[in-house]
């Protein structure tokens, strides 16, 4: 996948959970928490159904490190996403 | 399966347990020496919870002690000692008293975990003015219904916030006075009718003296919700301290030398009682961070602060135990002594994992936003049987009642279950729901407080959880109604009828689950779905609004047209219905 596919898929399952985001609105810099009025089981279900949509396993404690968009890429990339 | 108990060494970390022996203090327990901990006001004055929390320790030895350290999303650090902390709620004790804002009158807080909201809160209760705070995750909807409810007077918020959610509202709340934003000079200069925070505080004068104060005076109001009708607004009068104070002496186990963490947000009850209030009256150090739960961040925190305190909540217990042990190995979590959790009951695994993970049971314990502070517990010093709440404070009477004929017979036949009742008199008890005589009635009877919850108490005198006797749901540790939810979804134009229920959930206990039936014009779609529950979270927040949305054909009703929620709780379960013999065309 690419960088771009990897951020429509993670925008695409936010939006499932959280469709009164604007995707374009978000800042791939800045914690998805402190843009998106998410609570800690939307963010855990955010985990979860990037994990079902790409198949690759997160474990618990690499949470922190998909916070913001551009994490979500680095990491996913790095776990040949 | 059963668990078996978890027996206590005498000491923990060369500490004693303040109470010992639970039977004796007990025993020996009266109110009045619980009064007899905390100074009152100078020259008789009264009581006042500011002054016992921060002006009696900034006054004496206690004065250059580490009261709060505030820890930064972005690892900023922030300390205030009692002293700091007794300057800068004199100054904003001073600001509302310039603005004009007097004894009784409510401000509200909406904010994170920032340092600001505990400077106001304490300054507002310095003030005579009442307290109230607005979880920072609430959408417009319930903020507009609690400031509106409560005849809110000033509001103090960040710019950010404001802009989200209160902005739109601002029209509708005519008791709003007055508006203090936290933010740069800049962006308050742009908002119309606000005032900026800093710039107040800084113009404050901050010498203070606070005006007498009846212990019966009001101090805290905290929003709850119920079945049905609009959130209830839990009234708490200043001599809810000596609880506050008598609780974290025995409950908590507070100690002169502990560092404390309260992971709750002053947006709920505990937050406030022992994220703000307890720690303070007994002048030691309280650790706030502003982030939200991340497992490793956390045990930085215990490992760097050197808590030894930490009272923190099931849903959290759990999300650790998802992140595993192994990780806990890394950080050198000596210091910590006592773990402690609210919010829901504790299921016995978690208990349990504590003591493998760090070497510490945790100890659950019971209250609710009525009681003010906690009321059933498991001690220090008691051995702890794995899923039960533990046994009553001293100077609480608990006991299992069931209500029959309009008569309250007490259950004196142990394990049976019933509604947990409790002995009205304690300080922190609710004084009423404001402006609601009625529902506030309706939670005594036969001398006896209601509490909503089923529980039994087994032959020791250890209570257990059951389940609640209403609808009210009860997501990660927050009670939400099912009416303020069903009531927003009415307010979409495709939606017929609604009913809401908890749907069990391993880490948040219950999620908000909803049931919609149609109008006869729209049909069930995925993009219909989602446009309900963007409508939901953009108006309640996503604290409130619904995780799942299904489409029904109808929501099932009684004659009377009251919503058989336990119908459609047991239908999503796959239980049997039960009795269905009021169920509308059956």
């Amino acid at each position: 996948m690419t960088d771009d596919e990897i951020k429509a898929l993670v925008l695409s399952e936010l939006g499932k959970i959280a469709p009164e985001t604007y995707p374009s609105q978000i800042d791939p810099t800045v914690e998805l928490r402190e843009q998106v009025d998410l609570d800690s089981m939307d963010f855990l279900n955010l985990m979860i159904a990037i994990n079902e949509a790409t198949g690759i396993e997160i474990p618990e404690a690499d949470y922190p490190q998909l916070a913001t968009l551009d994490g979500c890429v680095r990491y996913l990339r790095s776990r040949k996403a | 399966m059963r668990w078996e108990p978890i027996t206590k060494p005498r000491q923990i970390r060369n500490v004693a347990p303040n109470m010992p022996d639970y039977a004796k203090a007990y025993a020996e327990f009266s109110w009045d020496k619980a009064r007899a901990q905390l100074d009152g006001l100078p020259g008789r004055r009264g009581l006042n919870i500011a002054h016992e929390a921060i002006d009696r320790h900034a006054a004496g030895a206690r004065r250059g002690h580490l009261a709060l350290r505030w820890l930064g999303r972005h690892g900023e650090v922030r300390d205030f000692s009692y002293a700091d902390l007794h300057l800068l709620t004199n100054r904003f004790a001073n600001v509302l008293r310039k603005l004009g804002v007097g004894k009784g009158e409510r401000v509200f807080l909406l904010a994170g975990r920032i340092p600001e909201l505990y400077v106001s809160a304490i300054g507002a209760i310095k003030n005579g003015s009442v307290f109230c705070p607005l979880f920072s995750a609430f959408g417009p909807e319930p903020i507009r219904q609690r400031i509106g409810i409560g005849d809110g007077r000033v509001l103090v918020t960040t710019v950010a916030l404001y802009k989200r959610k209160v902005a739109e509202l601002r029209a509708s709340l005519p008791s709003l006075r007055h508006v203090l934003l936290i933010g740069s000079e800049q962006q308050i200069r742009e908002i119309p009718d606000a005032h900026d925070f800093g710039q107040l505080m800084n113009e404050a004068d901050s010498r203070f003296e606070i005006a007498p104060t009846d212990p019966e005076d009001l101090a805290l109001l905290h929003f709850t919700s119920g079945t049905t009708g609009t959130p209830k607004g839990a009234m708490h009068v200043h001599q809810a301290v000596v609880a506050h104070h008598m609780t974290g002496y025995y409950a908590l186990d507070f100690h002169p030398d502990d560092v404390f963490w309260c992971t709750a947000d002053p947006g709920w009850i505990t937050g406030t009682s022992y994220g703000i209030i307890a720690p303070l009256t007994h002048g030691i150090t309280s650790i706030i961070d502003e982030s939200d739960f991340d497992a490793e961040r956390w045990y930085g925190i215990l490992q760097d602060q050197k808590v030894t305190v930490w009272y923190t909540a099931p849903t959290a217990v759990r999300m650790m135990m998802k992140v595993g042990t192994e990780v806990i190995a890394k950080y050198d979590l000596s210091r910590l002594r006592f773990i402690a959790s609210v919010g829901e009951p504790l299921n016995p695994e978690a208990v349990v994992w504590g003591q493998k993970a760090f070497g510490l049971p945790i100890h659950d314990n019971w209250w609710q936003t009525e009681t003010g502070g906690i009321m059933i517990a498991n001690y220090a010093s008691m051995d702890i049987r794995p899923g039960s709440m533990g046994r009553p404070l001293p100077g609480i009477e608990a006991a299992i009642v069931r209500q029959k004929a309009g008569a309250v017979e007490v259950v004196t036949d142990s394990g049976v279950e019933g509604e947990l009742a409790l002995k009205p008199g304690w300080p922190s008890m609710f004084r009423g729901y404001l402006h609601e005589e009625a529902r506030y009635r309706k939670c005594f009877a036969g001398g006896w407080y209601l509490t909503g919850d089923l529980a039994r108490c087994d032959a020791d005198g250890y209570f257990w959880f059951v389940g609640r006797a209403d609808d009210v749901i009860k997501s990660s540790g927050h009670l939400i109604g099912p009416f303020e939810v069903e009531s927003i979804l009415l307010e979409h134009p495709a939606v017929a009828e609604a009913g809401v229920i908890g749907k069990p959930d391993e880490v948040a206990g219950e999620v908000v689950k909803a049931f919609v039936s149609l109008k006869s014009s729209f049909s069930p779609d995925e993009q219909l779905r989602r446009d309900l529950l963007g409508f939901t979270r953009k108006r309640l927040g996503a604290a409130v609004a619904p995780k799942e949305i299904d489409f029904v054909a109808n929501v099932p009703k009684t004659r009377s047209g009251k919503i058989m929620r336990r119908l459609l709780k047991a239908r999503e379960l796959g239980l049997p219905e039960g009795d269905v013999s009021t169920l509308e065309g059956a």
